[in-house]
């Protein structure tokens, strides 16, 4: 069986979206299956066109440490997460939302980007990922 | 059998990686891929990568800042 990698996305912040999908497009990149599981604040950068809206998790300032670090990665010539998560799916990544934060959040499946979508789950399908990858992270 | 250019000059972490995985994907049985890029990590990462899936590394070159990778698919 293939290596897989299993990552909760758990927070929304934008640099947590890009280690997430760095991660998981490099593990795909280098021969492994890759799962990214969406709750919370993750599943929020799902809803349509909220994918590029969420805060730096720290140094956030009111928006202007985001504006500073979004200039450096543009002069960096950083991919947007737009093209990761693009790239992601183009070398056959799962994506897993989570039914219990639509429920809560009143989310529903009409709201979010469903064509990325493979499957709606809850901690069941995380764990049946999780137990045959070798690397999962919560992030 | 084609010959796969793959131009990454300028981009970083992890584009390089991921545009070579997906040239690989769509290479045949005899292509050949060519990766040109300058960021430093991904010189020593696609071969990391080649080495777990299995394909040949047929020729590595540097030349000021821009290596060039060559793989047998």
């Amino acid at each position: 069986m293939t290596d897989k990698a299993t990552i909760v996305v758990h927070s929304g912040d934008m640099d947590k979206m890009y280690s997430a999908l760095i991660i998981a497009t490099g593990a795909l990149s280098m021969g492994m299956e890759a799962s990214l599981y969406f709750t919370f604040w993750g599943l929020e950068r799902l809803i349509k066109g909220k994918l590029e809206k969420g805060a730096l998790s720290s140094m956030h300032m009111f928006g202007l440490g985001k504006w500073m670090v979004r200039r450096r990665m543009k002069a960096a010539n950083v991919a947007s997460l737009e093209k990761l998560l693009q790239d992601f799916k183009e070398l056959g990544g799962k994506i897993i939302a989570c039914e219990m934060t639509m429920q809560i959040m009143g989310i529903k499946q009409d709201d979010l980007r469903h064509d990325l979508i493979d499957e709606y789950g809850a901690v069941g399908t995380y764990i049946q990922e999780a137990r045959e990858s070798k690397i999962t992270l919560f992030i | 059998m084609a010959d796969i250019k793959v131009d990454v000059r300028g981009e970083t972490c992890p584009v390089p990686l991921v545009e070579t995985r997906k040239a690989l994907r769509k290479a045949s049985p005899g292509d050949t891929v060519e990766v040109v890029g300058t960021h430093p990590a991904s010189k020593k990462e696609i071969p990391m990568a080649l080495k777990a899936l299995g394909l040949k590394l047929e020729d590595i070159q540097e030349e000021e800042d821009v290596w060039k990778i060559r793989i047998g698919v």
